[in-house]
């Protein structure tokens, strides 16, 4: 049967053949024709944000809850620009999006055009691959292929840019193409993970360090499998948290920076280090040269580019993660492998995390653990950037993965309240917790509105020290104590704040029972604020100091 | 012994990269911005369609550098980045263009 539909229509229908159900979006001028689209659409459903930034994190926090391609929407101009920092992010967290943007008709383009900004120019370093659409014909060719490059192999964000009269452009259609799916990973080359095996096999001190490589492709089951058969302590990135169960007796925790000191120390003695997934960041190495000193390298990445980036691998196997872990098991022999583990004990002994006043419910330890033990691990735990961020990945006890949502390789304050949301629209199942600070929610705040609009069950923990914290905290111990342009002298009643927007509202400082308040708060289907003041001056230890190698950690 | 000629220190500093690309708008930019964000110099560009006009090739000349690798890997996961493959700097393709670049 041959319709006539408007490169807009076509759009509509092509997203609900994907699958799709939910966007995020702010409607505009140049968008206007996929929005009349939009409305006519009974499978999808449109969530209205208040600034396009909040839109481009609700479909990140979609994203990471289902492993799926999400899609947002802007108009042209600072539509657009306003989309930017939601896509650099998910381009260094390597999330898929598929980003939809109006832009000005074709025949304007170029003529500085009201609300017309270069979108495909300013979008080429921070997506995975980007689009302008020159006919309503190449959206049915694009959009699918939009939807692959999301998903296919290293994931990451795509945008189509789309001209308004591109968008009322009328064409027949008689067939309509296959939905966007990921492509099959590379075939893996055995005669390297035979290699790898055997220098698994033949370690004394190896260390498993798992990445969000590990999330992406779903790989956590098989990476426990391969850590219990082989006896190997494991260290995650922040990324990789979730991957292993925190409180497993293999588990070394986070590594890098903010690690325990154990943590650091165990990657300092090891003799291998079989990283999967993960890209050796600066912030999970300290001082490359002096990262793993003696250590051989096993690396595993979908994304060939990664192999031999920061570190030379004796072996690099460049494939699907799961893949490769699933083809080493039969190889890795069991081992007890106790001398290693009794060291690594022995370290985590006298090396511990420290978590002072975690007793104690309103401290910044203690809270997080009050709100963990309200929850389970069916829960989703967001975070925005900061102090508390860096306390959450320490403290929080995460067994699932997808259960972690952070902004980990761009850092972005604002990122928590949206992703939250977003996740809280993917599962609705699940009570979403959000770990905030006074600076990052103010990036974001106006979000509330729609958390309230959508009445997402999103709990927003806001521990409030009216500073940027982690600026805060390096020029206390970096700058001479001269704390510049870190303190809030004017911060807002957020608990106000929150109730003005809809949300409901609690402060645990002046309660008798927060302890109970809490619980009430989480319990409580739809948003809620939860609101606890914290000491500016603590810190967030252990530190490895920027530029200095991971064993020289400063702090308890 | 010979003095060392313009043409053998260019080849000791210099690579030639040649890159099968898909011809279209912002395929460049593409390339280019690999480069650029790194404040690498690129020293020379050639870009002419090939065969029947959907893709091009692209002749970059740039400064040997150890990042190079990377680059050139970064460079082959663009969606538009068909092949790339490296010379050295004696290639033909810079030298016999140097009559239309003298000062």
């Amino acid at each position: 049967m041959t319709e006539t539909l408007t490169g807009a229509q076509i759009v509509v229908r092509l997203l609900e053949r994907q699958g799709i159900r939910t966007v995020a979006g702010i409607p505009g001028g140049a968008i206007l024709p996929i929005y009349d689209a939009l409305a006519r659409s009974s499978t999808i459903r449109h969530v209205l944000a208040r600034h396009e930034q909040g839109a481009g994190f609700m479909a990140q926090g979609m994203a990471r809850v289902s492993g799926e391609p999400a899609v947002c929407l802007a108009s042209s101009g600072p539509g657009a620009t306003n989309l930017l920092t939601a896509l650099a992010d998910a381009k260094l967290d390597s999330i898929p999006l598929v980003a939809i943007t109006g832009q000005v008709p074709r025949a304007m383009i170029g003529t500085d055009a009201f609300q017309e900004v270069d979108t495909y120019g300013l979008t080429v370093p921070i997506t995975k691959h980007n689009f302008l659409v020159s006919s309503a014909e190449e959206l049915l060719e694009v959009i699918p292929k939009a939807f692959e490059i999301a998903a296919s192999g290293r994931p990451g964000p795509v945008l189509v840019d789309i001209p308004k009269d591109v968008q009322n452009q009328a064409i027949d259609i008689t067939e309509w193409p296959a939905p966007g799916a990921s492509l099959p990973p590379p075939s893996v080359d055995f005669d390297q993970v035979a290699e790898a095996a055997a220098m698994i096999n033949a370690a004394a001190r190896p260390i498993l360090y798992l990445g969000g490589g590990v999330i992406h492709s779903e790989a956590a089951g098989v990476a426990l499998q391969l850590a219990e058969k082989a006896n190997l302590p494991t260290v995650m990135t922040l990324m990789g948290l979730g991957a292993l169960p925190v409180d497993h007796p293999l588990s070394l925790g986070m590594l890098g920076m903010h690690a325990a000191r154990y943590t650091n120390l165990a990657l300092d003695e090891c003799d291998l280090l079989i990283a999967v997934g993960a890209r050796f960041d600066d912030r999970a190495t300290g001082k490359v040269a002096q990262f793993c000193p003696q250590a051989k390298i096993i690396h595993i990445d979908i994304d060939p580019a990664e192999l031999g980036k920061i570190k030379t691998a004796q072996v690099a196997i460049t494939g699907d993660v799961k893949k490769v872990v699933t083809a080493l098991l039969p190889a890795v022999e069991p081992t007890s492998r106790l001398p290693w583990l009794n060291r690594v004990a022995e370290l985590k002994a006298q090396f511990p995390l420290a978590l002072p006043d975690v007793d104690h419910p309103l401290s910044h330890f203690g809270l997080i653990r009050c709100i963990a033990a309200c929850l389970d691990d069916q829960a989703v735990i967001a975070t925005d950037v900061g102090q508390h961020q860096m306390w959450v990945a320490q403290a929080y006890p995460l067994r699932r993965p997808r259960q972690w949502l952070t902004s980990g390789g761009l850092g972005t304050m604002g990122f928590g309240l949206p992703a939250a949301i977003g996740a809280a629209l993917a599962s609705p199942e699940r009570t979403v917790v959000c770990f905030s600070g006074d600076g990052s929610i103010l990036m974001n705040i106006q979000e509330m509105v729609t958390a309230a609009e959508e009445n997402a069950n999103v709990k927003i923990v806001l521990m409030n020290n009216a500073s940027l914290g982690l600026v805060h905290q390096q020029q206390t111990l970096f700058y001479g104590e001269r704390i510049y342009a870190s303190r809030f002298h004017a911060v807002p009643d957020f608990v106000k704040l929150a109730q003005a927007c809809g949300l409901n509202a609690v402060d645990l400082d002046h309660h008798a029972n927060p302890g109970a308040a809490l619980l009430e708060a989480i319990n409580s289907p739809g948003p809620w604020l939860i609101h606890a003041s914290i000491d500016v001056n603590q810190m967030v230890y252990p530190m490895v100091p920027p530029g200095a190698a991971n064993r020289e950690m400063i702090g308890n | 012994m010979n003095a060392t000629n313009q043409n053998e220190i260019m080849a000791l500093h210099r690579a030639v990269l040649e890159i099968d690309v898909n011809n279209h708008p912002g395929v460049m930019s593409h390339v280019v911005g690999l480069f650029s964000r790194r404040a690498f110099n690129v020293e020379g560009i050639l870009c002419m369609p090939v065969g029947d006009g959907k893709q091009s090739r692209i002749w970059l000349l740039v400064n040997e550098d150890q990042r190079l690798p990377q680059m050139i890997r970064q460079l082959e996961k663009l969606e538009d980045v068909l092949a790339v493959r490296r010379h050295g700097a004696e290639h033909a393709v810079f030298e016999r263009l140097e009559d239309f670049f003298q000062a």
